[in-house]
């Protein structure tokens, strides 16, 4: 892998670019809100995806639980913004006013402890970032101190991803059991519902993605990044080398955690609500899947395999239930057998030649002008 | 009338369309309105929703994929059903009905996102949906944000109530109390044992039953116990009951696990003709997985069995056997599917408008009498009047009717006393 | 909580407790053998491994059907006939998928996990638009119905010893194949050096198919037997893969007689717990221990090497 001093070299530097206008400008001039706030909730998932990058593609591990970290972020959002609904007067129908509804369904008759801190929006925000963060580390740990190998891990994430789920459904008087927490209205008294709440937050999130994306990219530059790629390659020659592979691993996938609780916490701020069908099996797996298809080596590359396995989800969902399934079989069994490094691995191999090709012929011309790559055909 | 278009309608080709006719001696009952010319669009439709001068559209929303599909087919056939009889009857204000329908997949966030589409972008001017209590609770918030209108099917816990949902079904203590005065009555029955899918319907419904037995039958409940939806391992709880011999069983268990569990009840020896169980979760559709030699002998407590005799039931079961195969069976939930598109054009026509705001003030006191449950009324709290009644599962998988209420059961979301 | 009842209560309440636990044992080793061969013998995961359970579960479906339509005489007999195509069934199935999938892939075990997802996935499907989204009950003859009266308070299910009995075979005819028969031999060598066992003539892809066609047919057997305490629907499959999945990493991959010890303490465990708490909470308690153990002892009950 060539070292680049510049923080993105040139295709990662179009790539940036390309997103960023797609995402700043093109998508919210041309898509309404309700489209727009769809685009928000797949974007939630490019969270995840980034933080998969970090610790599957650049630092091997494949970890299956993924959805736990989400889930955990998107509960820790809900729990405050539940609080924040379940007001005296909103609640006045219960029996006992000011606590969530389903605790009153349940028969609980006073706030739980745990719940007590997520009256305030700065323990949330730490809370969200934190608890994600210290239940990967206490994982890896255990994990990657032991030398646990890859498919091992996977194994035991996958494990935790199912116990994480049974106790959320069984714990419902606490967690809202398998309807998730729902009618989430208010943060800090800004409603969160109407189109024009939307549109700010899918900027918000956008930006946040952003900064994400510059996280990593600084990460993957560092020596840090470097060990991560050396690690994949070669772990007991780094390990010869006197670095603590375990350590390096543990902070890959506290990163990926991180992200993808980030990812939760949009996610139950744009939907509106936070259930345990995020957390298990299923939805952990399909984030890798977001994954794979972009380009596990490539961090735009999984932003865009989020957003257009979603975006076809929902398209080809809508239109053709039965296919979908085939469809995302097939897929996936396609990027694994053919392209293993996804969209990205078939654009720099097919698509990215040809625009380079362009640009040399067209710089012999004349300065070069857009972006307008659709299929490198030239433009006049 | 509708016999003697039946007899000269036989073509095999035209007999879709005719369907509907054969199908609902009630048409004859329905106001003439429906028939009469057509009112001008701008005056029935003043919030902008899909009705043309010729068309109005709705929703249908249920999982045509996933683990749900298994349960929400049933609910999609029947409102197609409903309303393909609606169109061959003259439709609703003189326009044909045209649904869309989406696929919630199962997946909650999908179900809030189908409605948000089928209100926003489509303008439905109503949604006939959702199965589970997970799938209505995320669709609820987005019908009172953008103000739709939803028809509900499925039996539920309660402790709701909206301007924007119809509940065709019942809610809990309509379904549960009647059933447990029948038992109790009947078989003497003091000590229950309560077992249930580990999600709010079983666990509100058997804090109502339990409140029930304790404060007003005098009973005791000797065991309480969930387990996580799609559990197939019940040899546990079968041994806790052989060992609490109660006199009666009441199961709320859903779904897949409902054939492990009385597969495995059968074969640890417990009889159900001699050992009385009460379920309020298992309808004609869960027999054709479980197989009616398994379950024989159970009691069935809920407010519709294929096997009702009256004719309104008789048009309609062999109506949809009609359009969707001889081999179907009809379940509680899927009757009370057929009811939401009659409910709301009932509705519709009382209200003289489509507006969702006057349909939902027009509701209460709606009357549907071609109800293959028989007579229906829509109460101030937009759940159903109906009776609850008791069946027996028979081998060949139907429900023999036992017992039914004198009267109407009142329906009440917020029991005072059994929360 | 034991007040209440009479010492010779509890002691059949024990027994029955312990049956329970037994028939949960059995369901797991029947699940967790195949996968047994394919992960630990071949170190593929292969997370469609619930799907061809399923699809042995479906044939025996379709077999009863057909005995109760054309052969009513015989139907007391199928369900050996339907053991024996649920096999087949999946065992041929499991050799084309290896022959066009996982061949491909044996350098990159992660990716057979993400290959056989897809898989899996494609499964379901063709299950639901053949067989339809419902779940189908199998009729069990008579004789496997009801139970063998012991006492007035102990009950032995006759499926429940029928599964048990099934497992005993199953078990010793695996280790039979793996451990005596010339062509277990060959496996091993396969897995234990693919290089050298080619070096000296064993046709190692041949082997690889074979190998995964068995551990196919199996999970079929198992679907088979599943139908007498469970329910068979097109995503049946996937409820059991963690478990499975579980139990032969906690085991130790590569070992036999691992996976069935595994299998057995994760049962009893849980059949236990279930007994005094709710069943929820039992399952969080069983897998929490499992993922702790795994977490202190990575390479599981019984194994030779896991570290990489």
């Amino acid at each position: 892998m060539i070292i680049n001093s510049r923080f993105f070299n040139r295709s990662e530097l179009m790539g940036f670019i390309a997103l960023a206008a797609v995402l700043f400008v093109i998508l919210p001039l041309t898509l309404d809100v309700f489209r727009l706030n769809l685009v928000a909730k797949y974007l939630t998932y490019a969270f995840v995806a980034l933080g998969l990058v970090l610790c599957w593609g650049y630092g091997g591990i494949l970890s299956l639980g993924q959805g736990v970290f989400f889930g955990l972020g998107g509960y820790c959002m809900a729990m405050f913004l539940k609080l924040e609904a379940s007001s005296v007067e909103n609640t006045k129908i219960q029996s006992t006013p000011g606590i969530p509804d389903f605790m009153d369904w349940n028969q609980i008759t006073a706030l739980p402890l745990f719940w007590q801190p997520f009256h305030s929006l700065t323990f949330t925000i730490f809370a969200i970032i934190l608890v994600p963060g210290l239940f990967a580390l206490i994982i890896g740990t255990a994990m990657f101190k032991r030398r646990v190998g890859g498919t091992y891990f996977a194994i035991i994430t996958q494990a935790v991803a199912a116990i994480l789920t049974i106790l959320i459904v069984g714990q419902q008087g606490y967690t809202g059991g398998i309807n998730g927490m729902t009618d989430l209205r208010t943060l800090k008294g800004w409603d969160i519902r109407p189109d024009h709440a939307k549109i700010i937050l899918y900027f918000v999130e956008v930006v946040l993605l952003f900064a994400c994306i510059g996280i990593a990219q600084f990460i993957r530059l560092t020596k840090l990044g470097r060990i991560l790629v050396a690690m994949r390659e070669q772990e007991d020659r780094v390990r010869f080398s006197g670095y603590s592979v375990a350590n390096f691993k543990i902070f890959a996938f506290c990163m990926a955690a991180i992200f993808a609780a980030i990812g939760g916490a949009m996610f139950a701020l744009n939907v509106g609500f936070m259930s345990p069908s995020f957390v298990g099996i299923v939805p952990s797996i399909e984030m890798v899947i977001y994954t794979a298809v972009g380009g596990r080596m490539s961090i735009f590359g999984a932003i865009w395999g989020a957003i257009l396995v979603n975006f076809a989800k929902t398209s080809l969902s809508e239109s053709f239930p039965q296919l979908w399934l085939f469809g995302l079989g097939a897929l996936f069994i396609a990027v694994v057998l053919a392209f293993p490094n996804g969209l990205s691995g078939l654009w720099a191999d097919y698509v990215q030649p040809r625009i380079d090709q362009l640009f040399a012929s067209r710089r012999a011309k004349a300065g070069w002008n857009d972006n307008s790559v659709a299929d490198g055909a030239p433009a006049e | 009338m509708s016999d003697e278009a039946n007899k000269g309608l036989l073509s095999p080709l035209r007999r879709k369309l005719l369907m509907g006719m054969a199908a609902v001696p009630a048409i004859t009952m329905l106001p003439r309105a429906s028939f009469a010319q057509a009112p001008a669009t701008s005056a029935v439709n003043t919030t902008g929703l899909a009705v043309t001068d010729t068309e109005v559209t709705v929703g249908i929303l249920h999982s045509a994929t996933g683990t749900m599909a298994i349960s929400e087919t049933g609910s999609i056939q029947a409102e197609k059903l409903a309303i393909e009889q609606i169109n061959a009857a003259g439709g609703v204000l003189g326009r044909k009905i045209k649904f869309i329908q989406e696929d919630g997949a199962s997946d909650w966030p999908t179900f809030a996102e189908k409605a948000k589409k089928l209100l926003v972008n489509d303008k439905v001017a109503a949604i006939m949906g959702c199965w589970t209590s997970a799938s209505r609770k995320a669709v609820l918030p987005v019908v009172e944000q953008y103000n739709g209108m939803l028809y509900y099917p499925t039996f539920y816990e309660g402790l709701e109530q909206s301007k924007n949902v119809i509940y065709t079904g019942q809610e809990a203590t309509q379904q549960i109390l009647a059933g447990l005065n029948w038992i109790a009555k009947e078989k003497g029955a003091k000590s229950f044992f309560f077992i249930g899918s580990d999600y709010i319907w079983p666990r509100t419904s058997n804090k109502i039953a339990r409140k029930h037995v304790e404060n007003v039958l005098k009973g005791k409940v000797v065991g309480e116990e969930y387990y996580a939806l799609g559990s197939t391992q019940f040899n546990s709880v079968i041994n806790k009951i052989k060992l609490t011999k109660p006199d009666v069983i009441f199961t709320d268990v859903v779904g897949g696990s409902n054939v492990a569990f009385y597969k495995q009840l059968k074969a640890a020896g417990v009889d159900l003709a001699k050992q009385p169980l009460l379920t309020i979760s298992v309808t004609e559709d869960e027999i054709d997985g479980i197989g009616g030699e398994n379950i024989a002998g159970a009691y069935a407590c809920m407010k519709y069995f294929q096997s009702l005799d009256n004719p309104n039931n008789k048009a309609f079961v062999s109506a949809f056997k009609k359009m969707w195969g001889e081999k179907t069976v009809i379940g509680d939930v899927t009757q009370a599917a057929y009811l939401g598109p009659w409910l709301w054009k009932l509705t519709v026509e009382k209200a003289g408008s489509f507006d969702v705001d006057k349909i939902a003030a027009a509701s209460p006191g709606v009357e549907f009498k071609g109800a293959p449950e028989g007579y229906v009324r829509v109460h101030e709290n937009h759940h159903l009047w109906s009776k609850t009644r008791v069946g027996r599962a028979k081998l060949d998988g139907q429900f023999e009717l036992i017992y039914e209420t004198a009267d109407l059961v009142e329906p009440d979301p917020f029991p005072k006393g059994y929360q | 909580m034991f007040g209440d009842y009479s010492i010779g209560d509890l002691g059949s309440i024990f027994v029955m407790q312990g049956f329970a636990g037994l028939i949960l044992f059995s369901v797991y080793v029947l699940m967790a053998l195949g996968l047994a061969i394919i992960f630990g013998q071949m170190g593929v995961i292969n997370m469609a491994h619930g799907e061809f359970m399923i699809l042995g579960a479906y044939v025996t479906w379709m077999t009863s059907n057909l005995f109760q339509t054309y052969l009513p005489s015989l139907f007391s007999g199928y369900f050996f006939l339907a053991m024996i195509l649920a096999f087949l069934a999946s065992g041929a199935l499991g050799m084309v998928v290896e022959w066009v999938l996982i061949r491909h892939l044996y350098k990159r075990p992660l990716d057979t996990l993400l290959a056989t997802w897809g898989l899996s996935l494609m499964l379901q499907q063709a299950y639901r638009s053949v067989f339809g989204a419902r779940e189908v009950g199998v009729e069990l003859p008579q004789w496997m119905l009801g139970s063998l009266h012991v006492t007035d308070s102990i009950e032995v299910p006759i499926n429940g010893v029928f599964v048990m009995g099934l497992t005993v075979l199953i078990t010793i005819s695996v280790a039979y194949v793996l451990y005596m028969s010339r062509w277990g031999r060959q496996v091993r060598a396969v897995v234990q050096n693919r290089v050298m066992a080619g070096a000296v003539g064993i046709n190692t892809e041949k082997v690889d198919r074979f190998t995964f066609g068995l551990g196919c047919g199996i999970a079929g057997v198992a679907g088979s037997a599943f139908t007498m305490i469970g329910s068979t629907g097109p995503t049946s499959g996937q409820l059991y893969i963690v478990d499975t999945f579980l139990v032969v990493v906690f085991g130790g991959a590569a070992s036999l007689l691992g996976t069935i010890a595994s299998a057995f303490s994760i049962s009893q465990t849980q059949s236990t717990l279930e007994f005094f708490m709710s069943g929820s909470m039992a399952k969080v308690l069983t897998l929490l221990a499992v993922v702790g153990i795994l977490m202190l002892r990575p390479q599981g009950l019984f194994a030779l090497k896991v570290r990489k």
